[in-house]
């Protein structure tokens, strides 16, 4: 299981990577194996500002369905559109290609909360 | 807290990499490698589950036939010899107790296959039906393992390990052979797939051996492990009963779709209701839909008509990895049961187009 250090990580299975006030957001490969293939991803929160721990979308295995949560305070700016025909690149690449969404962040100071990589492997139980 | 029962050969899979979840009061493997692989090859190639979780019981003697009929929704005195039959456990409210299959070995030796988790229940209530018949009893799913080897090259992957001609064994026949050096496995042509095959019954001191006959004599073909998730899938798209899903204590048979094997040909425990519900009509009805615009029914979806009334709720339903759309099983009233209905199905709060269709959402390949 691959958990890169140069991410955040949230209890619900989220990684985050800031690129200025932008977050870039997606699932674990820790979660998308636990998941199973991912079949449908629903996101429609484009545009709404949102709270951390709000529900933005929902991931969608054969047997599984899953909320996803906002890491962290701010608007949704944009949904990996190359899943709509390829969910099952959150699989393939949990931390690239299989990103979710990107959001202009509102409170920086919740970004410092979220857990680094080691604590992330040991809720894990990695 | 109960625990979890283990298969015979809960360390082979656990080596093999499946995930492991506890199901039906066992711990068993849900998938070793991907939901929708697995799903594949028994579509295309061959398969093999390890379905030892099954309960069988054994009924014997001079009143053997009675207690069956007794309890069995369809007419097992139409059974012969090798011949087996899909059949309800109606109880005396309704409702199903259990769906199983009925095999007969002679005409005072049965065996019923029932699902994991009612075997004591339905242990208990066939016993209570028997109370004052006297059929000899015995509960051998302790003893027994099944693997269920599944798909469209079963017949050619497993022809090798057996003198039985296992082409002349027609769909729902079973023989009792020698199959890879093992005597008398319960050698069944049935399956919860739609893609064909085999189910092998064994005892457990010899599971490990057929297991591994299976994947060494096998490998020529590309078989498989499958894990129950995939079991799932395969039988959704064939429109088979789950029960615990579809169908449950509550449920009628005939509402269930199951009419087919009701058979009002003898008595059986709640025959007579069910003989009146038939006759007066049916309130609702069990049909598949399939999504017409994009979204995956799941258990205890709501089901809508077009004002946004609720008409009924989805029973089981997935994303199915040979449709690639989603589909589903539901209950609705019976004036929207018609193949081709529009009907929506509320996902997250959104009215989602689907349709009625005729079941199974596959043409099957037995």
């Amino acid at each position: 299981m691959q958990v890169p250090q140069n991410l955040k990580y949230t209890k619900e299975h989220e990684w985050v990577r800031l690129e200025g006030d932008i977050a870039v957001v997606g699932i674990t490969d820790f979660a998308q194996g636990e998941l199973g293939d991912i079949v449908y991803v629903d996101i429609n929160s484009v545009g709404n500002s949102l709270s951390a721990n709000e529900v933005f979308g929902t991931v969608e295995a054969v047997k599984t369905v899953s909320d996803l949560f906002m890491p962290l305070s701010g608007e949704v700016l944009e949904v990996n559109a190359a899943l709509n025909n390829n969910p099952e690149k959150v699989n393939a690449d949990a931390y690239g290609e299989g990103w979710l969404v990107k959001i202009k962040i509102s409170n920086k100071a919740e970004y410092d909360q979220l857990l680094d990589s080691a604590a992330y492997a040991s809720i894990t139980g990695n | 807290m109960t625990t979890l029962k283990r298969v015979a050969l809960h360390e082979t899979h656990v080596s093999l990499g499946a995930k492991i979840i506890p199901f039906a009061g066992f711990e068993m493997p849900v998938r070793y490698s991907s939901d929708i692989e697995e799903h594949n090859t028994v579509r295309n190639g061959v398969g093999v589950f390890d379905v030892s979780h099954m309960g069988e019981f054994m009924i014997s003697g001079s009143k053997a036939l009675e207690l069956v009929q007794k309890v069995s929704s369809n007419d097992a005195f139409k059974l012969t010899d090798g011949k087996i039959q899909y059949a309800c456990l109606p109880n005396d409210q309704g409702g199903i107790v259990d769906d199983m299959l009925v095999y007969r070995f002679s005409e005072t030796e049965y065996m019923l296959v029932v699902n994991a988790s009612n075997i004591d229940k339905d242990w208990a209530w066939i016993s209570q039906q028997n109370a004052q018949i006297g059929a000899e009893m015995q509960n051998i799913s302790d003893n027994l393992s099944l693997f269920a080897v599944q798909g469209v090259k079963a017949v050619e992957a497993l022809q090798g390990l057996t003198d039985t001609d296992l082409s002349k064994i027609t769909y729902y026949s079973f023989e009792k052979g020698s199959f890879a050096g093992v005597p008398d496995v319960i050698i069944s042509a049935t399956g919860y797939t739609g893609a064909g095959g085999f189910e092998l019954y064994v005892p457990n001191e010899h599971a490990q051996t057929l297991w591994n006959k299976l994947f060494e004599h096998g490998k020529k073909w590309d078989i498989k492990p499958i894990g129950l998730g995939a079991r799932d899938t395969l039988r959704l798209e064939m429109g088979y009963c789950l029960y615990g899903n579809d169908i449950n204590d509550r449920t009628s048979p005939l509402e269930a779709g199951l009419g087919w094997i009701t058979k009002f040909t003898k008595n059986f425990v709640n025959s007579e209701n069910l003989k009146a519900q038939k006759e007066r009509g049916l309130s609702q009805k069990l049909v598949g839909f399939e999504m017409i615009d994009r979204g995956i029914p799941r258990q205890h979806y709501e089901i809508k008509n077009a004002s946004g009334e609720k008409i009924g709720e989805v029973t089981s339903g997935t994303q199915s990895p040979t449709l690639k759309k989603g589909i589903g099983m539901g209950y609705v009233k019976s004036e929207y049961a018609g193949e081709n209905t529009e009907i929506f199905i509320d996902i997250r709060n959104t009215l989602i187009k689907a349709q009625v269709i005729k079941l199974p959402f596959l043409k099957p390949t037995v």
